[in-house]
């Protein structure tokens, strides 16, 4: 499978990723190889056998609605580069 | 031309869970920021989210109490998008196999009733809360509500107008709270509403390009912002333009909506099963054992009180309205058993003065079985329903028995033949031009005279009694 030069800029987009046109290039080969190489299963004959998601057969693992002990919060917000009154700081974001 | 929109409502309701959908954090509302936080609800790589059976088990009483299939088989899906308040870069949610689908509730406007589809129940966490400061150029993230439960019900665009989409939104949010599932508070956001509305001309089987709104936090916006998105629409059609199809923000200062991001920049989620998290499987045993745990709901509770009580449907309506207040409504008929004479106070009397304070009927400073005591007063007689009133008060601003309050105040109806009498022949005595008037037909003045005595009794005097003895006089 192919991909286009549009489909590396959106996808590069999408995971906020700066490109120059060098990298878009040279991406869309690599990635278009890696794409064709996963193409090689679908040439396997899957008739009769059920689409999956997990790669194991287990189901329904719960934990019932208890407390648990939170964080303390200095070090939830160790990480953080900014902060002030116990909140994470970020750029203004609206919309 | 006549327009119709169409619409059709997303509703994400918080469930009342102690504990996060995927995490042991506390849900409660209010905490400093970021103190209800672990690892698992921080995104923090390595980490393994796991279940609460409970959101499950509150997910599968609402898909029955909206007659939803649930599905034996669902599984959890990662949505993909970059936004601060989501700190692991997705949301977890439902997308290809939900966990209920197909299912409906039935709404009632303007007496006539009719049915609502709901496409799908799907549950999800929900994301963290951002304040974004006004002087400076930067946003505060608090992390508390990621990760508290979620459920998403998705309904079929089946409704018609702002009026229908106000009563199926009263009506789940009524559920939701009969099933005791979420709180529904709408400030605090635990009960959020988006709308997708199109319009067509009448009679037309396409559909319209829809704008999807939001911020529609009360059930008073989601009107307002559906009649003015319905107007918004037409007078682009009428002036020969097109709608586009984009996102609008419901402004409740300015009662307008605007456009928040056109279809162009709308996200691409890249939805994809989150290995993270196992299948899962309802088997009908479970089912069948929460379906027992329901409680009777409100329709069904209307249409009782209906054939059962014999109420107009309307009081059957506003009485099945909560829980707490059907509750309320039936453990006063049970001592004083005149349904329709109960709902009138019930909805005059003691609905106008908890509106007036804020309060809801479980903090209602009269009891149902004092509310009861009151309308026995007046059904033997003892007190008139205007007397009534002043006593009803009374209890409300001391909490006092009715019964108390008759006998302190001396407010005991006057039905003594000859006291009566006497009062009437004063007030006769008092206005002979009235009198002459009466007598040369003008009928009317009637109820001038029952003023006056009414006025010389303080209210006391039976009604009935003075009517007839009026009557008597004034034909002498």
């Amino acid at each position: 499978m192919k991909i286009t030069r549009d489909e590396i800029v959106h996808v590069a987009d999408l995971a906020r990723l700066e490109l120059d046109e060098k990298f878009i290039n040279k991406f869309a080969g690599q990635i278009g190889d890696i794409l064709e190489y996963v193409d090689t299963l679908g040439r396997i004959d899957t008739k009769g056998v059920v689409p999956t998601s997990h790669a194991i057969s287990l189901i329904n693992a719960f934990r019932e609605d208890v407390l648990e002990k939170h964080l303390d919060r200095d070090l939830a917000l160790a990480n953080a580069p900014e902060k002030e009154d116990g909140n994470f700081i970020v750029p203004k974001v609206i919309g | 031309m006549e327009f119709e929109p169409v619409i059709g409502l997303e509703i994400h309701a918080q469930l009342k869970t102690n504990t996060k959908i995927f995490c042991g954090c506390s849900t409660s509302f209010g905490a400093p920021p970021n103190t209800h936080t672990c690892p698992v609800c921080l995104g923090m790589p390595g980490v393994l989210p796991v279940l609460n059976k409970k959101v499950v088990e509150y997910t599968i009483r609402m898909a029955i109490a909206t007659n939803c299939k649930v599905e034996r088989r669902s599984r959890w899906a990662r949505k993909n998008y970059f936004y601060p308040d989501l700190p692991k870069g997705y949301q977890i949610s439902q997308y290809e196999l939900p966990v209920a689908q197909f299912g409906y509730i039935d709404i009632e406007t303007d007496g006539s009733r009719k049915r609502i589809g709901i496409t799908r129940i799907h549950m999800e966490e929900d994301a963290g809360k951002l304040t974004h400061d006004p002087d400076r150029p930067f946003s505060m993230v608090d992390f508390n509500r990621t990760g508290v439960p979620l459920i998403e019900i998705v309904s079929e665009p089946d409704i018609r107008s702002p009026e229908e989409a106000g009563a199926y939104l009263r009506q789940l949010h009524s559920i939701v709270r009969y099933i005791g599932i979420s709180d529904g508070n709408m400030e605090e956001g635990s009960f959020r509403c988006d709308a997708n509305i199109s319009i067509r001309p009448k009679g037309a089987e396409r559909l319209g390009t829809r704008s999807e709104l939001k911020n529609l936090n009360s059930f008073k916006h989601v009107e307002k912002a559906l009649y003015y998105e319905i107007n918004r629409q037409k007078e682009i059609i009428i002036d020969g333009g097109r709608v586009v199809q984009e996102t609008r923000l419901w402004n409740p200062d300015k009662n307008i909506t605007t456009s928040m991001r056109s279809k162009e920049e709308a996200h691409d989620y890249r939805y994809f099963p989150d290995p993270d998290l196992l299948p899962l499987v309802v088997d009908n045993e479970w089912i069948d054992a929460l379906k027992k745990t329901l409680p009777e709901l409100p329709d069904r509770k209307k249409n009782r009180f209906i054939s059962e009580f014999n109420l107009p449907s309307s009081d059957a309506e506003i009485m099945s309205s909560s829980r707490e207040l059907a509750d309320y409504f039936e453990e006063c008929i049970k001592e004083f058993p005149k349904p329709k004479q109960v709902s009138n106070w019930i909805m005059g009397e003691l609905l106008g003065l908890l509106n007036a304070e804020g309060k809801t009927i479980d903090r209602s400073p009269i009891s149902s079985s004092n509310l009861a005591r009151l309308l026995k007063l007046i059904d033997k007689g003892i007190i008139s329903g205007k007397i009534a009133k002043t006593v009803f008060e009374d209890m409300a601003n001391t909490g006092r028995h009715p019964e108390e309050i008759v006998e302190k105040k001396g407010l005991v109806q006057v039905t003594d033949v000859s006291a009566i009498e006497e009062v009437v022949s004063q007030i006769l005595a008092d206005n002979l031009k009235e009198v002459e008037g009466y007598r040369k037909g003008k009928k009317k003045l009637i109820g001038f005279f029952v003023g006056q005595v009414m006025k010389e009794t303080k209210g006391k005097a039976n009604p009935k009694i003075v009517n007839e003895i009026l009557k008597d006089k004034l034909a002498e």
